[in-house]
């Protein structure tokens, strides 16, 4: 980051959040609702300092695991703790203090201004950072006398963040925070929590964006109807894929797909939508192995691409769907 | 290097979250027409059409079928008569004005032949006071023109009573009305609108009092309320002379008590409902019936006895007349005892219930 973006000093360094060193745990957690089940015995430890993403397609369940953990819906099932404190027990309010919240679809008060939402929200806080300050974090010096109805999609949404950091929190729980956002938004936004991160502040946020899990988060938990898939960091994760490469082709015939497994290099096959996915170990090795294969069968082929592997990958390797699929 | 982390807390939730409320109604152009301009408008429309008007003469019309020479004589004295405005029609045309109540009433002076011989048929409608009263007038007329002696001698004094006109009557029926709609609209629209959009939700992951949020509407229409409550009744007193017979403080009190107690049964109608088209049609489910009963427009005695209790139990019902009595009598409050107790109940028991189910999210 930028010295020039945000000459703010960090904020003081935190004493621990919690004995254990774990901000946040949770286990067993179930959430139904008349028709679903949105989350199915979900467990999670979020390690103090550290960034930690539920990564999954719209769905997943994973802004009913925030909304849970932030205090804001009853599981039917299951154990929360939150900085050492469940909720329900007296302590909500002091708890609330130490934590910053941005929530998916809040819309802020159209007709205050950047300020007066800033100063409302710091309001409701005991300690905390100085309203101009977090102004100034935000990058929204020139629109702090702006109505929020007159923000760009980005703007909003680093006031919806800066409304998360006014208290100055251990705890910042994001969900979708760059959802709808043109790529340079999403850089600003990404800028910000990481300045929170630097500070020693724990994140834990929610993304169906796999470059934004990989950029921002420490360890990534993949969501899937409600229930953690696979765990680590984003390079284990990739890693556990066994690929360097992904290989993607299409044919204008059908090959038989198990036979490509014998190839050299390849180390997985798929089938999707009718072109065939491999995961490559050895690009070197496999592609002019597939091409002669496909020349000795007369197969003609129609389009081919290749990228590094991604946690895209390791999601559809996981559930054989797409993240954006849903 | 500036700290930044200011260790106190140099804002007020209480008075933020007030702050924000004024500011954004302000902002509002449309609010601010409907709790300010509307009801002065109302009461100039209403106060010109309803405006006191002089005495009208009674309209009579005279069967031309029985009309002779010897009639003629007191057809002219009838015409000549200050309170009456006659005219003479056949039987059809008479009884068809009378119909459509272009007269009060049809006289057939019942003569044969050139003589009187009796007797005077009046024909009106009992239900119209104008005909009645035409009635009596051309029946003094035509008795005294035929000899009636008057058995002791009158005088009438005109009098028009202070705070006895309708536009008085209408000018505290409107601020009630006003404080019931502001009320009832300003916060009802205000919470569901905050509901749909998730900041009730983000409020109350915050560490809010909630409290704080629900008072903080109640504060907003003590601001406003002196405004909207001197823009009507400044209004009324500039336009139309209505004065406030009472003491200023009282109708101050009142009008507090009334937009408390409507803000309380804001906050009830706001509590649950999740969209702004249903709140609007509870709004209206729990005013309608108000705007028609409680006595705004006109008076609630009309409505058959057995339905009054239920009437004066309504909270505009008790405004209106707690109202009514301080600007057109001059009472204080203690004579208001009642009203009074009914409007702090309305508004207690909602805020207390709005307060249990109010859903955040």
């Amino acid at each position: 980051m930028s010295e020039d973006l945000f000459p703010t000093p960090a904020p003081v360094s935190r004493g621990p959040v919690a004995a254990d060193g774990v901000a946040l745990r949770c286990r067993g957690l179930v959430k139904r609702y008349a028709d679903v089940v949105a989350v199915a015995g979900l467990d999670l430890e979020v390690r103090e300092g550290e960034c930690f993403g539920l990564l999954g397609p719209n769905g997943a369940g994973k802004t009913t695991t925030l909304e849970i953990l932030e205090g804001l819906i009853e599981p039917d099932d299951g154990l929360v703790e939150v900085l050492g404190h469940r909720w329900g027990t007296g302590e909500d309010r002091a708890l609330r203090q130490r934590l910053g919240t941005q929530l998916q679809e809040t819309q802020l008060a159209e007709k205050l201004t950047v300020a007066e939402t800033v100063r409302l929200f710091r309001s409701f806080y005991r300690r905390g950072r100085a309203v101009e300050d977090v102004i100034r974090l935000a990058g929204l010096e020139e629109k702090r006398r702006a109505r929020v109805g007159k923000l760009s999609g980005g703007q909003k949404q680093r006031l919806a963040l800066a409304c998360a950091l006014v208290p100055d929190p251990d705890l910042l729980f994001l969900d979708e925070p760059t959802t709808g956002l043109d790529p340079q938004a999403r850089l600003r936004v990404w800028e910000l929590v990481e300045h929170f991160r630097a500070s020693g502040g724990t994140v834990l946020l929610t993304t169906h964006y796999m470059e934004e899990a990989a950029h921002l988060c420490d360890r990534v938990a993949v969501v899937d109807h409600g229930k953690i898939i696979a765990q680590g960091s984003p390079e284990e994760l990739v890693a556990s894929l066994g690929a360097q490469q992904i290989l993607e082709f299409r044919t204008a015939s059908e090959l038989p797909a198990g036979e490509l497994e014998a190839l050299p290099g390849i180390c997985g096959v798929q089938t999707k939508n009718g072109s065939y996915v491999l995961c490559i170990e050895r690009i070197g090795a496999a592609l002019p192995a597939l091409l002669v294969e496909l020349q000795r069968r007369g197969v003609e082929l129609e389009s081919l691409q290749t990228h590094q592997a991604t946690l895209e990958d390791v999601f559809v390797n996981l559930t054989g769907r797409a993240l954006r699929d849903g | 290097m500036a700290e930044p982390t200011s260790a106190t807390r140099r804002y007020h939730p209480l008075l933020e979250l007030t702050r924000t409320r004024v500011l954004e109604f302000v902002r509002e152009p449309e609010a601010v027409f409907w709790v300010f301009v509307f009801p002065v408008l109302l009461a100039l429309a209403l106060g010109i059409a309803f405006r006191s008007k002089p005495a009208e003469r009674a309209r009579v019309a005279i069967v031309s079928e029985g009309a002779t020479p010897g009639t003629s004589a007191l057809i002219q004295q009838l015409r000549e008569a200050p309170d009456l405005q006659v005219q003479v029609l056949d039987l059809q045309a008479a009884n068809q004005a009378l119909r459509r109540g272009n007269v009060d009433v049809v006289v057939n002076l019942g003569a044969g032949g050139g003589v009187m011989t009796g007797p005077v048929i009046y024909r009106y409608d009992p239900g119209r006071t104008e005909g009645r009263a035409a009635e009596l007038a051309v029946d003094d007329v035509l008795q005294r023109a035929l000899g009636r002696r008057d058995a002791i001698a009158t005088v009438q004094e005109t009098a028009t009573e202070r705070g006895g006109r309708y536009i008085d009557f209408l000018i505290p029926g409107l601020v009630g009305l006003n404080l019931m709609g502001s009320g009832m609209w300003g916060i009802g629209f205000s919470v569901v609108v905050a509901r749909t959009r998730k900041l009730l939700k983000r409020f109350a992951a915050t560490p809010m009092q909630r409290s704080h949020y629900l008072a903080s509407f109640a504060l907003s229409r003590l601001l406003f309320l002196s405004l909207e409550v001197a823009a009507v009744v400044g209004f009324g007193w500039a336009i139309f002379g209505v004065e406030v017979h009472g003491s200023l403080l009282d109708l101050a009190l009142v009008a507090l008590l009334g937009a408390l107690s409507f803000a309380g049964i804001g906050l009830l109608v706001a509590a649950r409902p999740r969209t702004v088209e249903a709140v609007s049609g509870w709004m209206n489910l729990v005013m309608l019936p108000m705007w028609l009963l409680s006595g705004t427009f006109f008076s609630y005695e009309r409505f058959p006895q057995i339905f009054l209790p239920f009437i004066r139990a309504l909270p505009l019902t008790a405004l209106n007349d707690a109202l009514r009595s301080v600007m057109n009598d001059g009472a204080n409050l203690a004579t208001n005892g009642l009203p009074l107790l009914i409007l702090a109940a309305w508004g207690l028991v909602s805020f207390l219930v709005a307060v249990r189910i109010f859903r955040w999210q």
